[in-house]
């Protein structure tokens, strides 16, 4: 979030829309995602002039061209590195950085990185279908291995990425997740955008060509309290409507399900969701869905100051007291003057 | 050249017949770099003109006395203009036998050998790979050789100070410094002051450099020597009144792109990643916060290039820089700001190649990179300084162009002269004609077009955070006028040539020649950092009568209207330059001139004597 978009000014999900006509498969996942994103941003009262999404390369990378704000598709995996000079040349505008898994993690995973170390501000939305799409189907660096694709007709062998895992520990201070169709994805969206400084945010995204319903475990609507944790800052970590819940194995230091008995979660040690507590942050990011539901939501959030803010001010605290005049900066260090006479210091 | 040492009577006769090259060379530790950039200063302040050429190991620390850890600085004064760091030098100061073992073939034959004999014991004869002391084994017969113990004499001088060992020693520059002064009648005030001011926090230390100083001064006057060692007095050199400084091609680049984006009326952004001999720009640029100057080390050269992209598409004038293996990592977001016709200055600070090649050392192979090297049609203009002083001119002309055309531009300059230092007559920032940058603010008549283009096919540059022009950009094909995504046959064929058209039609000034007619037998065709010695050979055979111009092109691409007609009207056209022939080819494809090339990859720059031989080869 930045500064600027807090200036009120109404705007409805029209506005947000381009003339373009959206070219991605019927049924993609990022349908969805492109709605969500254009019903929060009058929600939080974003400017469009003062709105920039940066994308690399790939599906996702499209959706700059269908947002009616300012937007730069630019080359694989690179977005970050574009969105820190705009945002370090304009501090005041509002970033959004649109990249996938092969893009934001496999040739861009340094700057992905990089820029959550620094820790930018601005929204990282990394829709996450484990699979190059516009390539034509390779596996990705998020596939689960056995991932049978055009490059590895007899199954991929390395293990996966884990996009949340890895934000964190490059140092993110917000980690979220949600997922295209889900109708909480734009109160993550809110959330990420409410936060100052780089904001991460993990979309589960349905590409129904090359990896169909991959997702559909967790994501089916029927048996999703089961399998979804929708986490809430200062709400005990509950699902299953209530009757589970994730408790902390203090002799392992891990986490476990537990059952609920008639809503008594306190006693049945229930962790109540603090999103500043890094060491959980770290475990729920680590858990593994099956023996767990899915974590979704706001997994983290703490923030701390950010790059530009930090380079702002210490531009300005060196420039204290100088002027820019070039040219007595020319005639600085080790002088003389040559006369008729000849030179002296 | 003109002979810049005049005898004096009162002195013993001076050995020395041409203009005086000297060349310090000691150990990576040994401090060759800042003896010779004192040398330097001294020599400025004397009147004369000069030029210097570091020449120092890739190796940080290199292993001590060992031949590969040789740091070299030479520099080249006289009375008259000095164009070249010198062929081969009068002097050579060598602290240790590796020193000496890597330095003295280029000697001048009969030149002066100050060899500091207190090195030369047998474990640093053995790392130099010496049988026997060449000091002693008459191997040096040809040289004049000066033995001194510069160690012993060091340490003797620096006694009272209670200094250890290593510290004393350490001195030795400055005792060596002190002779040298006293050798070329140099006044030893100015870097008394220079020692108190950087030792300040230290009166001690400061206290007993000055004394190893002015004991090296004083060993020069008052002992009592039959051999070699004489005092030369080097006329000040002609120059216009004004005020002059040193300047470095690294301190020439940062100070023509902060005067260039003022011009301009622009902040600067510039992103960099560290990689030698491009990283001093990136090094002076971060201290110049009030000139509006924002830096940024990024993670890698790529992120480099694209931060400073993102920069220029938010209204800022995006700078990146490298040399050749970071240049080429770049090569994909230069078409991505070809393709959003965005302003950028790549400096592309060249050294040998390829891959890794020489890091320290200085080459000129990347002009094809520069011009060639991306994918698809992808023009862009390059521009090509000659010596720190025209960076300083080249950096302001290539963010002329950046802004003026709306495209990226690549400006080349080298590792000799980014590191090597001239006197510079401080320009008067007044004489300069401002091009401030209008961005569009609002919708023009006719509607807003983000590929509509002015009488310079240049696109309208709109800041992001404008009501009212939202608009998108990307690599993908734009359609003309609005910009939009388009794979249309004919809009691809349009915009392609659209591209070509706008980098053809760059202004830029005629080619000129430097010296000689505009027309005869022999052109020699330079561009960047062999000016110094194409200019002085030229000089020299034009001297003899030979009918021989000097051209030397700055604008690589596009070049001026008038050079095809200019090369056509010679009867032969050479080119010498640091690489296998690739400007040469440039002009072979752009005029169907027979250009011919003259080629030198050893990492070293050019000789005057090289150039002059392959004068006298083209007109025989």
């Amino acid at each position: 979030m930045n500064e600027m978009t807090t200036i009120a000014r109404t705007t409805t999900l029209k506005d947000w829309e381009t003339d373009q006509e959206v070219r991605w498969c019927p049924g993609c996942g990022d349908y969805a995602i492109l709605k969500a994103v254009q019903r929060t941003l009058p929600e939080i009262g974003a400017v469009p002039e003062n709105t920039v999404f940066i994308s690399g390369i790939g599906c996702s990378s499209r959706f700059p061209y269908y947002m009616e704000t300012y937007g730069f598709h630019t080359i694989h995996g690179r977005a970050p590195a574009f969105a820190t000079g705009l945002k370090l040349a304009n501090p005041n505008l509002d970033v959004w950085i649109i990249t996938g898994d092969g893009d934001g993690l496999s040739i861009g995973g340094n700057h992905t990185m990089h820029l959550i170390r620094r820790n930018l501000d601005c929204q990282i939305m990394l829709f996450n279908n484990e699979i190059y799409g516009l390539t034509k189907g390779q596996y990705s660096p998020t596939s689960r291995v056995g991932t049978t694709s055009p490059s590895t007709p007899y199954g991929s062998i390395d293990r996966p990425a884990q996009p949340a895992a890895f934000a964190l520990g490059a140092g993110a201070r917000f980690v979220a997740r949600g997922f295209d169709v889900s109708k909480e994805l734009p109160n993550v969206l809110k959330a990420a955008h409410a936060h100052k400084g780089a904001a991460f945010i993990e979309i589960f995204q349905n590409c129904i060509v090359y990896n169909k319903d991959v997702f559909e475990d967790f994501a089916a609507p029927k048996g999703a309290e089961d399998r979804q944790l929708w986490l809430k800052h200062g709400e005990p970590m509950l699902f299953a409507k209530g009757t589970r819940g994730i408790a902390l194995d203090s002799d392992a230091l891990t986490l476990k399900t537990v059952d609920v008995v008639d809503g008594d979660w306190q006693a049945a040690g229930v962790i109540v969701h603090d999103v500043t507590n890094r060491s959980v942050a770290h475990m729920l990011v680590e858990m593994r869905f099956g023996a767990f539901p899915m974590a979704l939501g706001v997994l983290y959030d703490d923030p701390r100051p950010t790059f530009e803010a930090d380079v702002v001010r210490q531009n300005k605290a060196a420039s204290e007291g100088k002027t820019a005049d070039l040219q007595s900066l020319l005639k600085k260090g080790q002088t003389w003057t040559v006369t008729e006479g000849g030179p002296e210091l | 050249m003109a002979t810049a040492v005049e005898d004096r009577a009162d002195k013993r006769q001076s050995p020395l017949s041409d203009a005086v090259v000297v060349r310090f060379a000691g150990d990576s530790g040994d401090g060759m770099q800042l003896t010779g950039g004192q040398f330097t200063l001294s020599s400025a302040l004397a009147g004369n003109d000069f030029a210097t050429f570091p020449d120092f190991p890739a190796e940080i620390r290199a292993p001590q006395g060992t031949l590969f850890g040789v740091s070299a600085f030479q520099i080249n004064f006289g009375s008259s203009a000095i164009d070249t760091a010198g062929d081969a030098p009068d002097v050579l100061v060598a602290m240790n036998p590796a020193a000496l073992k890597t330095n003295v073939p280029q000697l001048k034959q009969g030149g002066l050998i100050i060899a500091d004999e207190g090195e030369f014991n047998d474990r640093n004869l053995a790392k130099a790979k010496y049988d026997a002391n060449p000091l002693d084994d008459g191997s040096l017969a040809k040289w004049q050789l000066l033995k001194l113990n510069i160690s012993q004499l060091t340490m003797d001088a620096v006694k009272p100070f209670g200094l250890g060992n290593k510290e004393a020693l350490r001195c030795k520059n400055m005792w060596t410094l002190g002779l040298s002064l006293w050798m070329f009648d140099r006044d030893r005030a100015p870097l008394i002051e220079w020692l108190n001011g950087k030792f300040a926090k230290d009166p001690n230390l400061a206290a007993a450099n000055v004394a190893a100083l002015n004991a090296g001064h004083a060993y020069g006057e008052t002992a009592e020597l039959a051999g070699p060692l004489k005092q030369h007095h080097v006329d000040p050199a002609p120059a216009d009144p004004g005020l002059y400084r040193t300047l470095t091609g690294a301190e020439g680049i940062a100070l023509g792109l902060v005067a260039g984006t003022q011009l301009a009326k622009l902040p600067m952004f510039f992103g960099g990643y560290p990689i030698t001999p491009a990283s001093a720009i990136l090094h002076h640029l971060s201290r110049l916060k009030e000139y509006d100057v924002t830096t940024f080390q990024a993670e890698d050269e790529i992120a480099a290039i694209c931060s400073a992209i993102g920069a220029s598409y938010g209204g800022s004038l995006g700078v990146t820089s490298s040399s050749g293996p970071g240049i080429a990592l770049k090569g994909e977001a230069m078409g991505l700001a070809i393709m959003t016709e965005l302003p950028l200055v790549i400096v592309n600070s060249q050294r040998g190649g390829p891959s890794t090649g020489l890091p320290t050392k200085t080459e000129q192979s990347d002009l094809y990179q520069a011009v060639y090297g991306r994918n698809g049609d992808a023009p862009m203009p390059v521009v090509a300084a000659r010596s720190p002083g025209d960076a300083f001119e080249c950096a302001i002309e290539a963010v002329r162009i950046a802004v003026q055309y709306m495209t990226p531009v690549m400006l080349l300059t080298d590792g000799y002269i980014a590191n090597a230092a001239e006197p510079w007559k401080v320009p008067d920032l007044a004489s300069y004609q401002a091009f401030p940058v209008e961005f569009l603010t609002e919708v023009p008549e006719g509607g807003f077009k983000p590929y509509g283009r002015d009488e310079n096919l240049k696109r309208p540059w709109v800041k992001p955070g404008t009501p009212g022009l939202l608009h998108r950009i990307g690599g993908i094909e734009k359609e003309i006028d609005t910009g939009h995504i388009n794979y249309n046959p004919s809009n691809h064929q349009a915009m392609t040539d659209l591209r070509k058209e706008k980098i053809d039609g760059i202004k830029v000034p005629d080619q000129i020649v430097e010296l000689g007619a505009e027309g005869g037998k022999l052109a020699v065709v330079g561009w960047g950092s062999t000016f110094g010695p194409i200019h002085q050979a030229v000089r020299r055979k034009r001297a003899e009568g030979k009918d021989v111009s000097h051209i030397h092109i700055r604008h690589i691409w596009p070049l001026p209207a008038n050079l095809g007609d200019l090369l056509k009207s010679f009867d032969t056209v050479i080119v010498p330059e640091m690489n296998t022939g690739q400007l040469k080819t440039v002009l072979r494809d752009q005029y169907l001139v027979d250009a011919k090339p003259v080629n030198k990859v050893s990492g070293q720059p050019f000789t005057i004597a090289e150039i002059e031989a392959a004068i006298e080869g083209a007109l025989a």
